[in-house]
């Protein structure tokens, strides 16, 4: 008995893969003790602002900077014409793209970079930057990406003249900028013109904001005498705006230091490198002084990286029993007048070829077009993997739409479907290996929990009573999620491939180091990574510090995004650990003058096997790896490794939202979401709970209320927190969570990531659940967002 | 988001206000809790000179009872009337409607006679005002002058008051045994202002209608008094009928402004909306 009190003893205190740790880096954060890049305070720190301009489309005649130079304790003034010089006024994009990072002649989206001013203070700055006289010739704008595609639309980008081939291949038209095409295209057809029953629906994903309560900025630091450029950074991937700062400014890597100090929430907008950090970095190299940029609210809102935006169609083959037989999807991509997509490489639509989802859909076929158009640029992955969120919105949907069309109920039909769990690992007609998945459990499992019979049986009882003042809609996700990216042989970015790192250094005294190619922006690394390292290595958690975000001290990896941390740089974590505890393996056998084989690894020591008194705790192994370590062994005790994933890793949910909606107003309550997830290896069950709520909110405020919608002379409208929908804790329904754990077969301790998942899975779950509110009165679809005004006009066009 | 350069005085009487007020003239704005004017100086849609602020001038806060009336100093913040044990006893509409003004923050800070002067259309003290028949106190160089709320709102952003005036005091009748009354408002979020608001406040006498005033929130130049709406209800009891056409009558005088959160038929319908919700509420509040 005492034995397993002490072994439990020792497993509490060793907090690893599966304790609900509470966040190392709460403490910090609640007593206002974070460190963000807005809280650096260098000596002799100048401040920057923008100069924007105030048209979708312009030809600029002239920027006169005299008065705004003129202005006292203005140091600089810079316009495309200074950066010319170093080559300096375009920068080439994620996508294979260039932006212009000052206006090189002409603006082409509102609020545009046109002239960086450099000054004293904030405040010397806002004033100078009034200053700056620009004489804009207004030119004809569209915003509508169709639009844009008629043969004698306006040019938004007169750069690309005569360039018929784009960095994705032919260019169509000249406000084109790419076709992308996957799948059997004639299979597919053959199987539309062979089906019993096909459907299809039009749906627009609309441009929205990640908008991270923190929004961006930089100082940059060039030191004239070392030659060295240090960054501070809002960047959720400081190695790879390190390796583009070193090709824009020809300085060596080794002589640039970018820092991501704490972040607040990066959701995809932090991935890309802005105007401003490379204006700011400029600025600090001419003047000699570091230089501070941060964006205000609505600068962030209507010019750093939108997300979505994409028009989509989808069509659905199916025979009468509701077994789908092939799926067609068309997509016109709005990306804006810059093509900043952040998209590995290869796939300037991500991995919008997740789209078959969790059914095994025999035939697919995809194509999607890239367009440009007066607004801004972006086209990030807004808490999800690349598109993922648009690909799994339209599966989801469309099922829906093929379960009304052949009156099947919208739970049964996904049962019909799905991939089953013999399946795995399972090939999709995209080409995407699914790793593993047990969807039907997860599915009955919510069924039974909200019971799904009753709420059926409640809606059509409030459909046959046409004095009820509320509508009742049932909405069913299940989702299938692609993140993890990537194995090198398909994904890279920059052509640096997307793989992770992790280094583990364990001192004298058994405590230890770690550093991660990741950047945690509130996903919780300090505590996670911790417990991976150690179940792992027998060190406990609270034993070990962890950093990141440093690209001086970090190894080398592609940062935080797309739900990688934990698929990628995790098992990098996880195959450090298991280095470190191969070598403390070979210590603890010279300690004990065993061999390494007759060892056994319990918790945070090596046994002898069969005889259990003998052993050595880690903390006795990391000491003598300084002092005695077998003959021919180098001292210490460290690990790197790069883990470049052999699949992407693919979790799981089902989720199941029931609304009411108001029949007069407009007005919606969520009033159930009950959501499963299954991320494999659940390492922290609270941080998971945190996370799924948190993706839930977001995935609220995107279905229910985020847009950035544009005017015809391309003002981008609601680009404040008053029209933009942050969710509080007032709007914000109750969650109810749940899982299933299966590992990923591949990852080295079977986890998934989860993050993300609750954002992708919601927003349909929304969708679905708004629309069958309408169902019985023959709606199919209406786009997001559901705000009351919208849903009001949609019940108003069906007469209620 | 950085406003223009200004200057900043802090006196502590209110002619010290005035007298300001007279040297700076146009050049000058009072500042209060400071959630409508600072927004605006940041967007730099306002650029005043100087700024005269009022938060240590002790005479215009408070709240008392004066006769049958309540008398509520300018300054009083949102907060101050939500936690005011005279308010939640005389005039209950009042704490209703602060508690569903913008947020906490905002509440510790913004004054009700802020969220009167500033003529914002999108402000739901104004609408209560007029419903509940308040009078305001401004005080000029030449002494006080009293207004009455349905004449106070001229237009957007425009009032009765002069540029030298300060509001000092709101007075509002305290109701009769038998009346009810509350604020409906349709808003996106926390934090928003009203898609559209109705403020109601009825008498019931022996089951009929006996008195009403309604006004309504952000859809019209400025809050807009309905009196054809609430007339429609004298003597006659208040039910599914009479509502309705009160409703009716309410968006007949409605003309609200396009924005995101709606056209003018979809703002329109919400007062109507609204109305309803606030007649309902209000005869449950007859007390
Ligand atoms: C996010 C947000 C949401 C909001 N939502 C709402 C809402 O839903 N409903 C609502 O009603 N309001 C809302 N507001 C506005 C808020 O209530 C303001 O506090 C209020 O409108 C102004 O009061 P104030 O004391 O802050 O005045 P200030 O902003 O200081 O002043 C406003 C104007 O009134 C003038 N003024 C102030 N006091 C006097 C006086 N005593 N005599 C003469 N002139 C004076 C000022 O010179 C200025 O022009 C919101 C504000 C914010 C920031």
């Amino acid at each position: 008995m005492d034995q397993n009190v002490e072994n439990h003893e020792r497993l509490e205190k060793l907090e690893g893969i599966g304790c609900s740790r509470k966040r190392r880096e709460d403490p910090r954060f609640i007593q206002g003790k974070g460190n963000y890049v807005d809280d650096i305070k260098l000596p002799g720190m100048l401040f920057a602002v923008m100069v924007r301009s105030p048209y979708a489309h312009a030809k600029i005649k002239s920027i006169d900077t005299t008065k705004a130079k003129a202005h006292p304790g203005v140091h600089a003034v810079l316009t495309a014409d200074d950066l010319k010089p170093l080559k300096l006024h375009w920068m080439p994009t994620l996508a294979g793209d260039v932006q212009a990072v000052l206006a090189d002649g002409y603006v082409s989206f509102q609020n545009q970079e046109v002239a960086f001013v450099v000054a004293d203070d904030r405040y010397v700055a806002a004033d100078a930057a009034e200053l700056v006289e620009v004489d804009y010739e207004e030119l004809p704008v569209v915003v509508d990406p169709f639009k844009a595609l008629l043969p004698d639309a306006p040019v938004i980008r007169p750069d690309l003249d005569g360039k018929n081939v784009g960095a994705h291949g032919a260019r169509k038209h000249h406000n084109h900028i790419f076709n992308w095409q996957i799948g059997d295209k004639d299979k597919t057809d053959r199987a539309f013109s062979d089906a019993e029953v096909t459907v299809a629906q039009d749906m627009h994903y609309p441009r929205v904001h990640p908008c991270p309560l923190e929004t961006c900025g930089s100082v940059a630091s060039y030191d004239a005498i070392r030659g060295d450029l240090t960054v501070w950074i809002t960047s959720q991937a400081p190695h790879v705006v390190r390796t583009v700062v070193g090709l824009l400014s020809s300085i060596p890597e080794s002589k640039i230091r970018i820092i991501s100090p704490d972040i607040g929430g990066g959701f995809g907008n932090k991935v890309g490198v802005y105007p401003g950090y490379v204006c700011a970095i400029v600025a600090s190299i001419v003047l000699g002084r570091p230089v501070k940029w941060i964006e205000s609210r609505s600068e962030n809102l209507t010019t750093t990286a939108f997300a979505r935006d994409y028009w989509m169609s989808g069509e659905l083959a199916a025979d009468k029993s509701g077994k789908i037989k092939a799926l067609r999807v068309n997509v016109t991509a709005d990306h804006g007048a810059f093509d900043a997509c952040a998209d590995p490489t290869k796939w300037p639509a991500g991995m919008f070829h997740v789209c078959t989802g969790s059914y095994d859909i025999p035939n697919a076929h995809v194509s999607v077009d890239g367009v440009y158009t007066n607004k801004f640029p972006g086209g990030v992955s807004y808490r999800c993997s690349f598109r993922v969120t648009e690909a799994v919105y339209l599966v989801e949907r469309m099922i829906d739409v093929l379960a009304q069309k052949l009156n099947i109920d919208k739970a049964e039909i996904r049962k019909r479907n799905f991939i089953k769990y013999e399946q795995f690992p399972y090939l999709t007609p995209l080409g995407l290996e699914f790793d593993s998945g047990n969807y039907m459990p997860a599915l009955e499992k919510v069924l039974e929990a909200v019971d799904y019979n009753a709420l059926r049986a409640e809606q059509a009882q409030k459909r046959a009573d046409p004095t009820c003042p509320t509508l009742m809609g049932i909405g069913i996700t299940t989702f299938t999620e692609i993140v993890g990216a990537g194995p090198s042989k398909s994904c890279d970015i920059l052509g640096i491939g997307m793989f992770d790192s992790c280094e583990i250094r364990v001192h004298p005294d058994g405590s230890a180091i770690a550093r991660m190619g990741t950047i945690s922006q509130g996903q919780g690394h300090q505590t996670t990574y911790a417990q991976i390292i150690a179940s792992e290595s027998g060190i406990a958690a609270s034993q070990i510090a962890v950093e990141e975000g440093d690209t001086s001290t970090a190894p080398y990896g592609l940062g935080t995004y797309g739900s990688r941390s934990t698929p990628v740089a995790g098992a990098a974590v996880a195959r450090a650990s298991r280095k470190i505890r191969e070598k403390a393996r070979k210590i603890a056998a010279h300690l004990l003058e065993v061999s390494p084989d007759d060892l056994e690894f319990d918790l945070d020591q090596f046994k002898v096997k069969g005889d259990p008194a003998k052993a050595k705790t880690m903390k006795e192994i990391a000491w003598a790896a300084y002092n005695n370590v077998p003959d021919g062994m180098e001292m210490g005790l460290e690990a790197v490794d790069y883990y470049d994933p052999p699949n992407f890793t693919f979790p799981f949910g089902a989720y199941l939202c029931v609304v009411d909606v108001h029949k007069k107003t407009g007005e919606t309550k969520v009033r159930r979401f009950y959501a499963l997830d299954d991320c494999g290896t659940r390492i922290n069950p609270m941080i998971i709970e945190g996370q799924i709520h948190g993706g839930l909110t977001e995935g609220f405020a995107v279905a229910m209320g985020q847009e950035l919608p544009y005017d015809e002379q391309g003002n981008v409208l609601g680009g404040t927190l008053m029209d933009y929908f942050l969710p509080t804790s007032m709007e914000t329904p109750h969650w109810e969570t749940d899982f299933t754990v299966t590992p990923s077969p591949h990852h080295p301790i079977g986890a998934k990531g989860v993050a993300e998942s609750p954002h992708v899975g919601s927003i349909p779950c929304f969708s679905n659940a708004m629309v069958d509110a309408f169902a019985h009165l023959g709606t199919t679809h209406f786009n997001m967002p559901y705000n009351s005004y919208r849903v009001w006009q949609h019940a108003k066009s069906l007469g209620l | 988001m950085i406003p223009s350069p200004f200057e900043y005085h802090a006196p502590t009487a209110l002619p010290d206000v005035i007298a300001l007020l007279s040297q700076y003239g146009d050049e000058a704005k009072l500042l209060a809790g400071g959630h409508s004017l600072l927004p605006m100086m940041k967007l730099r849609f306002a650029a005043p000179g100087h700024l005269i602020d009022l938060r240590k001038v002790a005479e215009l806060k408070g709240i008392s009872v004066v006769g049958s009336q309540l008398h509520i100093g300018a300054m009083t913040t949102e907060n101050e009337l939500i936690f005011s044990k005279l308010v939640a006893e005389h005039l209950p509409l009042l704490a209703e409607v602060a508690r569903q003004i913008a947020d906490p923050q905002v509440r510790y800070k913004g004054t009700i006679g802020g969220d009167i002067s500033h003529g914002d259309p999108g402000n739901d003290h104004p609408a209560v005002m007029m419903a509940m028949d308040a009078t305001f106190v401004l005080t000029g160089a030449n002494g006080e002058r009293l207004v009455k709320a349905t004449e106070f709102f001229h237009g957007m952003y425009d009032t009765a008051l002069t540029p030298g005036e300060v509001m000092t005091q709101i007075r509002i009748p305290i109701p009769a045994a038998g009346t009810g009354s509350s604020y409906a408002k349709l808003k996106r979020k926390t934090g928003d202002y009203a898609t559209a608001a109705a403020a109601v406040v009825i008498r019931l006498q022996a089951g009929l209608c006996t008195q009403a005033r309604i006004a309504l929130t952000n859809v019209g130049p400025t809050a807009l008094f309905a009196g054809d709406a609430a007339a429609s209800l004298i003597g006659k009891p208040i039910d599914d009928v009479t509502i309705t056409q009160a409703a009716n009558l309410a968006m007949a005088i409605c003309e609200p402004a396009p924005d995101l959160r709606g056209d003018e038929a979809y703002k329109t319908a919400m007062a109507g909306q609204m109305v309803e919700r606030a007649l309902r509420l209000a005869v449950a509040h007859v007390k």
